[in-house]
């Protein structure tokens, strides 16, 4: 009755049928899955070229990028001191605002609230910066979080200054 | 099935059904035996069967009209309404039928709940129920998202980011069920297309959740197993079949109080501006039927263990069977029970109604007191409950205790006193 244990010839064409079939069940869903993934046209929209030269301080302008709201927010002094000025140990999401705005005057972030996706108002909540209608959550002049649901930062795109008017995203 | 075996009277009638037993089945389900204390909370069963046809067909029509575009659709909705003959009628009842549809699934839910209707031997029924319960709910959401107004555009943002917290590969998972990288034409179009297969799928699974109800039979207001048939039970057609019609006429009335006299009451104004994806609304509230899920999901401050225990509060429902651990059906012979059953219903109700105000003060500490109730009630007080309580006597029968004449008579008597 111990040999019953030691694996036979049947078991092992069994085994390698069941796998070949499985990699071959695999294979063929995986392009029914992956037609939900962005497509082509959809990825084709990856940058946007925005002219920002009619912003004055203090103001900001929003602009559409892959279907979400781009805020572009010149800031004034007292805007970047504030942000500059808090301890980034306090921070839920610890972001210095030398790396999140590299150019201090201007602040360019996804204008998605990281909880579940809101577009925050600006000026808005107890520190200044940003206040997500939906759940709560308040941004500081940084975009960064801090009160409230959300887990991170609102994200900072790759984006580059084409020249001193220009700023391309994406 | 029945116990005695079915014969067609024709020749062409038993030659048939010899080949395909169908006329058997319809012999099975009209004389199919139902204990007859049935009261009106068992008619509930064949109100929400009309109200998936309902959803079905109108659903059906308005597809024939609607566009799925993000372009599109909000202008093929408005030309619904206004050019399409009748389609403000067919519009309405699809909209109002959802949720009359969750009005009566909910009280279907809370009639088991009441009745122990989800315990042994029923479980399964109970289980295919609740998968149809969170399929309607998805079917919900998809089709509020079609005609591509506010609410429809930020709605579904905010349930398909609930994903996003999945560790890992959360962000990879919401851009594939977006197409993209937000809410977009891509994921219009494939909501379209999953808000046309789900109710089909809901069709199969009312076809097993028939099926394995009628393996037990129907649970009865006092819970206890009967014999069948007997003299405990009536034969579902004409008893039950008339009772169920009279019940769903009374629901039609309401219905189309509804449909004709505040056709958008229960929807939501925001939903008539088209979708910009550039302004959120002040105040983002689901429909009424999802708001306690959603008072629980804001009521937890982070974001994954939100969604966590949003999810959960379906899932305990789900194993709902093994937590209770008592063996008596009915809350009727459940003292204590009884009285914690009253307070889940207003503990749900109060979670609706802070669901729909802001997440903050007052609202955000009564949602958390609530969503805690929740939790409590079926992880912690079921458990203990069931083994704590001392149950009323039950009657062995449920016509003996009121016409008598059995040897349970004077136990039965002193039941009826203390009911």
């Amino acid at each position: 009755m111990t040999d019953t244990k030691k694996p036979k010839r049947r078991d092992f064409l069994l085994t390698v049928t069941a796998a070949t079939g499985a990699v071959g069940v695999g294979a063929a869903a995986w392009p029914l899955i992956d037609q939900m993934n962005p497509d082509a046209s959809v990825k084709a929209l990856a940058s946007t070229e925005v002219d920002v030269s009619s912003v004055e301080p203090g103001q900001s302008i929003t602009v559409l990028w892959r279907g979400k709201p781009v805020f572009i927010k010149r800031r004034t002094e007292e805007e970047i001191n504030k942000a500059r000025s808090v301890d980034v140990k306090d921070l839920k999401h610890p972001e210095k605002d030398e790396d999140r705005a590299k150019n201090p005057e201007w602040l360019v972030m996804l204008g998605v609230c990281t909880h579940l996706g809101c577009v925050p108002l600006s000026d808005k909540g107890e520190y200044g910066g940003w206040f997500c209608p939906c759940h709560g959550s308040h941004y500081d002049t940084s975009g960064r979080i801090r009160k409230g649901p959300a887990p991170t930062n609102m994200e900072v795109p790759k984006y580059e200054f084409l020249n001193s008017d220009t700023i391309k995203i994406g | 099935m029945s116990e005695h075996e079915y014969k067609p009277s024709s020749k062409f009638g038993k030659w048939f059904n010899d080949r395909l037993p169908l006329l058997t089945l319809a012999n099975h389900l009209t004389d199919y035996p139902t204990p007859k204390n049935l009261n009106y909370w068992w008619t509930f069963g064949g109100i929400l069967t009309f109200c998936l046809i309902t959803q079905i067909i109108t659903g059906l029509i308005l597809a024939m009209h609607y566009v799925a575009h993000a372009d599109l659709a909000f202008g093929s909705v408005e030309h619904i309404m206004r050019n399409v003959n009748y389609g403000w009628l067919i519009r309405y009842v699809h909209a109002n039928g959802a949720s009359m549809f969750f009005l009566a699934v909910y009280i279907h839910i809370f009639r088991s709940l009441y009745y122990g209707s989800y315990k042994s031997p029923r479980e399964m029924i109970w289980i295919l129920g609740m998968i149809i319960y969170v399929l309607m709910m998805a079917a919900a959401f998809m089709g509020y998202v079609l005609p591509w107004g506010q609410m429809s555009f930020w709605g579904a943002t905010v349930i398909t980011n609930l994903f996003s917290a999945i560790p890992l590969v959360g962000e990879s998972v919401v851009t594939w069920l977006w197409g993209g990288y937000s809410v977009d034409n891509p994921t219009l179009t494939r909501f379209f297309s999953l808000h046309y297969l789900i109710p089909f799928l809901i069709l199969g699974l009312v076809g097993l959740h028939i099926w394995a109800l009628h393996v037990p039979g129907n649970n009865n207001p006092i819970g206890i197993d009967l014999k069948k048939p007997s003299k405990d039970t009536v034969p579902f057609h004409p008893y039950i079949v008339i009772k169920d019609l009279f019940a769903l006429l009374i629901f039609l009335i309401i219905f189309a109080l509804f449909v004709f006299y505040s056709p958008n009451i229960l929807g939501h104004a925001d939903n008539y501006i088209e979708a910009n994806p550039m302004v959120t609304p002040a105040h983002i509230v689901p429909e009424w039927y999802l708001l306690p899920f959603y008072a629980i999901l804001r009521s937890v401050p982070d974001k994954l263990l939100g969604v966590i225990a949003m999810f959960s509060a379906i899932f305990v429902l789900i194993i709902l069977p093994w937590l209770d651990t008592s063996k008596v059906r009915s809350t009727i012979f459940r003292p204590l029970y009884k009285q914690f059953y009253w307070f889940l219903i207003a503990d749900v109700l109060i979670l609706g109604y802070v669901g729909a105000m802001p997440a903050e003060g007052i609202y955000l500490l009564v949602a958390r007191i609530g969503t805690a109730y929740y939790f409590i009630h079926f992880l912690v007080i079921l458990p203990i409950l069931g083994r704590m309580e001392k149950p009323l006597e039950i009657p062995t029968s449920i016509t003996d205790p009121v016409l008598g004449g059995s040897v349970q008579q004077s136990f039965a008597k002193t039941d009826k006193e203390k009911i």
